[in-house]
């Protein structure tokens, strides 16, 4: 039984002027809930018109989702989370790549804006629940505990990034897309036939505060130029980068060193160090990792009780893997079946019993097969 | 459902709607010279005649335009352009930092684009120009001052100027001092020739009118430059075909306000007393903006301290009363009031202001919905606090 059978709510719904959100409202809307669109204008600077690229936040994005909410006939507003944006997501995104770390600002910003900031807010004016259009499904069990789960189209999940929420958020959310079997094309063809004419506006960026889709050249503009070595294994100088924070582990192109290796094979980033601006890099089979250690874990019922065996995810469109988990000290400690490639402090592992999400977790450090711990 | 945003727009009168609707089947342009030209002619000329017998003005002193907006721009741009073009030193702008985006914006987009150097007169915490502040900025230099703007009444906290002693002071400067009356028409007594005014704005759907039509009063001596250059329909500074339901609508508007204004100064206003004294009695600690004296009769302007406006509005709209912060938005999102701003009011108090402005279906039920409605909205919007 999912959440759009409930009694009615009132329902605050989040319409970032995409098409998810808008039939996320309309569903939400049209299962007799009290519905009441809004808009978060997050971006610092609300003039900017995109120019082509497709980014957030804009005024554009924000008329779109005004006629959407019009169409549907609910109340409509904008609220200006600019400040707390930037203040919990932006500046967190810059220092953690600055930390030589690799964040996803999605979760962040599902955790500290969508379901704190717009929920304490929303639930303090009267409201029940905050609607989005995310593909996750929240499943009410008997008892009333409420678990949240994978989409039913597992290609479109997106409850990785929702891992973050504790219990008492996911009281309070309803994802009226997660429990379709619906393709997108599905989605904006019932878009298209609700009258919503944000039917065939193109998806967003990953990162909507990057309107560009250039990472590096927004890390570039905050952080500045840093010259600094390219080394291997043994810490011979292979060459040099414009600034550690442009890597990710596990990155192969872009390193621009001259010369290949002496057995010809790609090399890939192993490691970043901000303290002396160095990055590491080596053979695929050095990337290989066969534990982790994580912190600031989230459940979202109650925390694990000893070791379990779990699959995680440990990126946003990234597959499932076994794992043995069990949380020590308030660190999660992490053990892989088989060794996993391209595991990158910053980012969330998210630990799933079936298609329910567990709970997450920020990666703080990795071992490596040989044995050597990376922070 | 208690509508109380008639400032925003008020709906129409019912004879406006009966005058506008049978001219709607007619043919002709009232520049054409055949018969369905001469009959459209007619009905725009008895249409300013009635206009102006409403606004005490000459029918040659009112230009017809678009609406409020254009009316602004064409006074404050027109008349810097032709005061600047007669002598070049005459580039400052004399106007009030509590004007209406119409007037605020063009008057900005002239000292960016045309030279001009504006300076704002300092309100009191009422948000009044007091008449010596504008003698002061003239007396330092009469000869550089292309002209003086101030609204009649404020839109937003209902403030009435001292506009006859404020042209007063302009005319022995022989500077030319315009005033936007959009939100004073119907409410106040705004005589054109009494005033003194060079040039001031009406607009025809604040008083029952319908929308994109509104006037210019124009003194005759004036001859602004013009915004819409064309076909110099009227009287060469603004063109455009007229159109003439619309402006037969808005005379029959502008007669009937002018005619029951007293009524609707008495009883709108006592209706309005109420309306504060019931938010007041449930929310003490509400601040009334603007005068409580002289001020537009059908305005309310609170601040509620701890409070964004926009949860007020989320709230009252919930329980089907219409009404506004009172603030113009920037890409939809709330910013502080211009107006509270230039008042003294600190930023963090200015967000929490909501204007209740009522008109000619305004009703005790819809003063009782905000009496019953405003304290548990305030609580609830304090809980959520400013974000």
């Amino acid at each position: 039984m999912t959440d759009t059978r409930q009694r009615p709510l009132r329902v605050l719904a989040a319409m970032s002027g995409g098409v998810d959100s808008a039939v996320a409202a309309a569903r939400a809307a049209e299962a007799g809930h009290d519905v009441t669109g809004v808009h978060l204008a997050l971006s610092a600077n609300p003039q900017s018109f995109r120019t082509g690229a497709r980014g957030c936040c804009t005024v554009e994005d924000s008329r779109d989702a005004r006629r959407a909410a019009d169409v549907i006939g609910i109340p409509f507003y904008v609220w200006d989370l600019a400040e707390r944006f930037r203040e919990d997501v932006v500046e967190d995104f810059v220092a953690e790549y600055e930390a030589g770390r690799t964040p996803n600002p999605c979760l962040r910003c599902n955790e500290k804006i969508k379901f704190a900031a717009l929920l304490d807010k929303a639930l303090a004016l009267g409201f029940d629940a905050v609607c989005t259009g995310h593909y996750a499904t929240v499943v009410v069990r008997e008892d009333g505990r409420r678990e949240l789960h994978r989409a039913s189209d597992e290609a479109k999940d997106q409850s990785y990034v929702l891992g973050v929420l504790d219990a008492r958020q996911l009281a309070h959310a309803l994802f009226p897309l997660g429990d379709t079997l619906t393709t997108k094309d599905e989605i904006r063809a019932e878009a298209e036939r609700r009258g919503l004419a944000v039917a065939k506006k193109p998806d967003s960026h990953d990162i909507c505060f990057i309107a560009d889709g250039d990472t590096q050249g927004f890390l570039a503009k905050r952080l500045g130029r840093a010259e600094g070595d390219i080394v291997d294994e043994s810490g011979a100088r292979l060459g040099t980068h414009d600034g550690a924070y442009g890597f990710t582990i596990g990155q192969r192109k872009g390193l621009r060193i001259g010369h290949p290796a002496p057995d010809g094979k790609p090399r890939y980033v192993l490691d970043i160090s901000p303290v002396d601006n160095t990055v590491t890099v080596g053979p695929a089979e050095a990337l290989e990792v066969s534990a982790l250690t994580a912190v600031r874990p989230r459940w979202c019922g109650t925390a694990p009780s000893g070791p379990g065996t779990y699959t995680a995810q440990l990126r946003a469109h990234g597959g499932e893997t076994e794992v043995s988990a069990e949380l020590v000290g308030g660190e999660l400690r992490v053990a892989f079946t088989e060794p996993v490639r391209g595991v990158a402090p910053g980012q969330a592992i998210v630990l799933y019993d079936g298609t329910r999400v567990v709970g997450s977790a920020t990666i703080a450090a990795t071992t490596r097969r040989p044995g050597t711990v990376t922070a | 459902m208690a509508y109380l945003d008639h400032a925003a727009t008020t709906p129409m009168l019912p004879e406006a709607i009966e005058a506008m609707t049978a001219q709607l089947a007619a043919t002709g342009n009232a520049s054409s010279l055949h018969a369905a030209g001469r009959r459209a002619r007619r009905t725009v000329e008895e249409a300013r005649e009635a206009l102006a017998e409403a606004l005490g003005a000459r029918p040659s002193e009112v230009v017809l335009t678009s609406g409020g907006t254009e009316a602004d721009n064409l006074a404050v741009k027109g008349l810097y352009w032709a005061r600047r073009a007669a002598d070049p030193r005459r580039t400052r702008v004399l106007a009030s930092p509590v004007e209406h985006h119409a007037v605020l914006d063009a008057v900005h987009w002239l000292a960016g684009h045309e030279g001009a150097n504006v300076e704002y007169l300092p309100v009191d915490a009422l948000g009044r120009v007091h008449p010596e502040t504008l003698r002061e900025a003239l007396e330092r230099d009469p000869s550089d001052v292309a002209l003086a703007t101030v609204m009649w009444a404020n839109n937003e906290i209902g403030t009435v100027m001292p506009v006859r002693e404020l042209a007063d002071v302009a005319a022995e400067f022989a500077v030319p001092l315009h005033s936007d009356a959009v939100q004073a028409f119907g409410q106040l007594d705004v005589g054109f020739a009494a005033s003194g005014l060079a040039a001031m704005t009406v607009s025809s759907h604040k008083i029952g009118g319908p929308y994109g039509v509104g006037a210019l009063l124009l003194g005759r001596e004036h001859s602004p430059v013009p915004v819409l250059h064309g076909g110099g329909q009227e009287r060469h500074v603004r063109s455009g075909t007229l159109d003439v339901p619309a402006v037969a609508a808005f005379a029959v508007a502008a007669r009937t306000a002018a005619e029951r204004r007293e009524d609707f100064a008495r009883d709108i206003g006592a209706l309005r007393d109420r309306l504060v004294a019931a938010v007041l009695d449930a929310v003490p600690d509400a601040i009334l903006g603007g005068d409580p004296e002289d001020r537009l009769p059908a305005n309310a302007h609170f601040t509620f301290p701890g409070c964004e406006g926009d949860s007020l509005l989320l709230l009252l709209d919930a329980r089907g009363i219409e009404c506004s912060t009172g603030s113009a938005c920037t890409a939809g999102v709330a910013q502080p009031s211009h107006v509270l701003l230039a008042t003294g009011t600190a930023p963090d108090l200015a967000r929490g202001t909501l204007r209740f402005s009522l008109g000619h279906t305004s009703t005790a039920e819809d003063v009782e919905a905000v009496a019953g409605a405003i304290g548990p909205a305030v609580e609830r919007a304090r809980a959520a606090g400013l974000s």
